[in-house]
């Protein structure tokens, strides 16, 4: 198998994902940017106002990363979601399923892909908040790894549900009873700190409690949990989703019959 | 070397349907090849194991002799596929469906756009190249597959009713840049419900009914088969009774319509003749059916007798 058969196969995914986004951009970036924006006129100037300070920020600041990473979060897995099981259900992964490329390059084309639309919006949300608040970024590097390793993370669970999925109904019921309430419960709006001991244990079992505070230390410098558990929890998670994702489509689960 | 070899292949899928029951067959490189069946045969399954769209339950596929089962890479670049139901994304534009599809074989940009050019040029798409695929009609769409299969130009074609719901210019046309193509070297497994293309194209032929190969030979050995024609005979004028010709079987299909079935050896001035005895005038005569549907049916029907119709 050449390289360049792997390589100009990748690009051609990556293209199309992106015209993708491009083509249908009301539906992919404006959105999720009108979205944030109310959350930083509601919860941010509105609400936050009354509320005072949270770990040493205004919370408006406090909750800018949260609601960064939070739309990286539903924009990577929605885009994977929606991409893969509409050229499932259109039946135009048969035109990838029957060429030469391996499972692998695949994979890596779809989840650039996803990652693409869920930085694009990130990126969007960011630019958003700069209208309201002032931002000091503390830790680029951190911040920008976090971001992206929680984007493939989710693109990868994105195949999973798309993989399995056999109707539209499927693609919803992860991301509303499942991703939601995780993301509400990860720190978004607030330091698990406030939290009774109880459900702050609670808390330490929820994986996008560690994105969310560890893109907050990248951004702000403070957070719930130590960046080395935000990193571990990543890079398992990603692992993990990484080669369930690869067994899956080798062995053609929802796919080949 | 041959094109696709095909040895005991076997498919169970989950529900417990057996849809191939241990076939084996060879194609040769060069071969306009006719697959034909009745609906559920199992056709289009054996055309998913090839294309790597199906998973074998045993048996072995090769196409070019590399196993489709443990060389899936190398032998998906010899194939180009044109499947029965449309799998293109219809918010997309012809000219983006093929350039992409060579970009999945690793057929860079440049070359793949000027191939894109050459194969919409060919198949009268160029000027719709541009527009969103979802508002071409039927035909068009079923050329636009054409000429994404041929952009990794594959030596195996394979076309699974390809002409489904296409009129007969197009069709013409459709098989006009096919047979070319087969000209050039590449070899064509075609499977078809218009035994007349099959007939008129392939030169070997399979059918296959309920998972297994029925018959498998060279079309003119199979046409040769044929020992008896049926011939729909239009009157002048109406008649009473059925007339009776020595070694014929002739039935009335209403009183201005005779149909005659004769053997190959006895001539058809025979029958004139005797008609014209016994008073009756032919207007014009055409075949009851083509000789290979006849043939097709005829061994479809002796092996699954309770069957009321095929193809």
């Amino acid at each position: 198998m050449s390289n360049n058969l792997l390589w100009v196969g990748y690009v051609t995914i990556v293209r199309k994902e992106i015209t993708r986004i491009l083509r249908i951009w009301g539906q992919t970036i404006v959105p999720p940017a009108i979205t944030m924006t109310l959350y930083f006129i509601i919860f941010g100037e509105l609400i936050g106002r009354r509320i005072g300070e949270m770990g040493g920020f205004t919370y408006m600041q406090y909750i800018v990363p949260g609601l960064i990473i939070m739309s990286v979060i539903t924009n990577s897995y929605g885009n994977m979601v929606s991409s893969f099981f509409g050229a499932k259900f259109g039946k135009h992964i048969e035109e990838l399923l029957i060429s030469p490329l391996p499972n692998w390059v695949i994979l890596a084309g779809y989840v650039t892909g996803a990652v693409a639309r869920g930085l694009m919006v990130g990126t969007v949300v960011m630019a958003v908040s700069l209208f309201f608040t002032p931002i000091e970024v503390q830790h680029p590097l951190i911040m920008f790894t976090v971001l992206l390793l929680t984007a493939v993370v989710f693109a990868l669970a994105g195949m999973v549900n798309a993989i399995f999925a056999q109707k539209f109904d499927d693609i919803a019921i992860i991301p509303t009873f499942v991703l939601a309430p995780l993301t509400y419960l990860g720190g978004v709006f607030y330091s698990i700190s406030l939290l009774p001991e109880f459900w702050q244990k609670v808390s330490v079992a929820n994986p996008i409690l560690y994105m969310v505070n560890g893109f907050r230390y990248g951004m702000l410098g403070v957070s719930d949990v130590s960046l080395a558990m935000t990193y571990g929890v990543i890079l398992v998670a990603g692992g993990i989703l990484f080669f369930a994702c690869l067994y899956l489509l080798n062995r053609g689960t929802g796919l080949r019959s | 070397m041959y094109a696709l070899e095909v040895n005991d292949l076997r498919k169970t899928y989950s529900n417990g349907v057996e849809a191939l029951k241990g076939i084996s067959l060879q194609v040769e490189t060069g071969d306009f090849f006719a697959l034909l069946g009745p609906n559920g045969a199992g056709k289009s399954t054996l055309i998913g194991i090839i294309s790597s769209l199906v998973n074998a339950s045993s048996g072995e596929v090769k196409v070019f002799d590399t196993s489709v089962q443990h060389q899936r890479s190398l032998a998906m670049s010899h194939i180009g596929l044109v499947p029965q139901e449309l799998n293109f994304n219809q918010f997309e534009k012809p000219i983006e469906i093929v350039v992409n599809q060579a970009g999945y074989y690793g057929i860079p940009r440049p070359v793949a756009i000027e191939r894109a050019e050459k194969y919409l040029r060919q198949l009268n798409l160029w000027d719709k190249a541009e527009k969103i695929s979802r508002t071409l009609s039927g035909g068009m769409k079923r050329r636009l597959m054409i000429a994404r299969a041929m952009m990794n130009e594959p030596r195996l074609l394979i076309l699974d009713e390809p002409t489904a719901g296409v009129d007969i210019e197009i069709r013409r046309s459709m098989w006009e840049f096919i047979k070319e193509i087969n000209a050039q070297g590449t070899t064509v497994i075609l499977t078809t419900h218009y035994l007349e293309e099959a007939e008129s194209l392939c030169r070997n032929i399979a059918i296959i009914d309920h998972g297994e190969i029925i018959k498998n030979t060279d079309m003119r050995s199979l046409l040769a088969t044929l020992d008896v024609e049926t011939f729909v005979l239009d009157l002048r004028e109406s008649i009473e009774h059925c007339p009776s010709v020595e070694g014929m079987d002739i039935v009335v299909r209403d009183d201005r319509t005779l149909e005659a079935s004769l053997p190959k050896q006895r001539s058809l001035n025979n029958l004139f003749a005797e008609l014209e005895r016994q008073g009756i005038h032919v207007l014009s005569m055409r075949n009851k059916a083509n000789r290979l549907e006849e043939l097709f049916m005829g061994l479809v029907d002796k092996a699954q007798p309770s069957r009321e119709t095929a193809a």
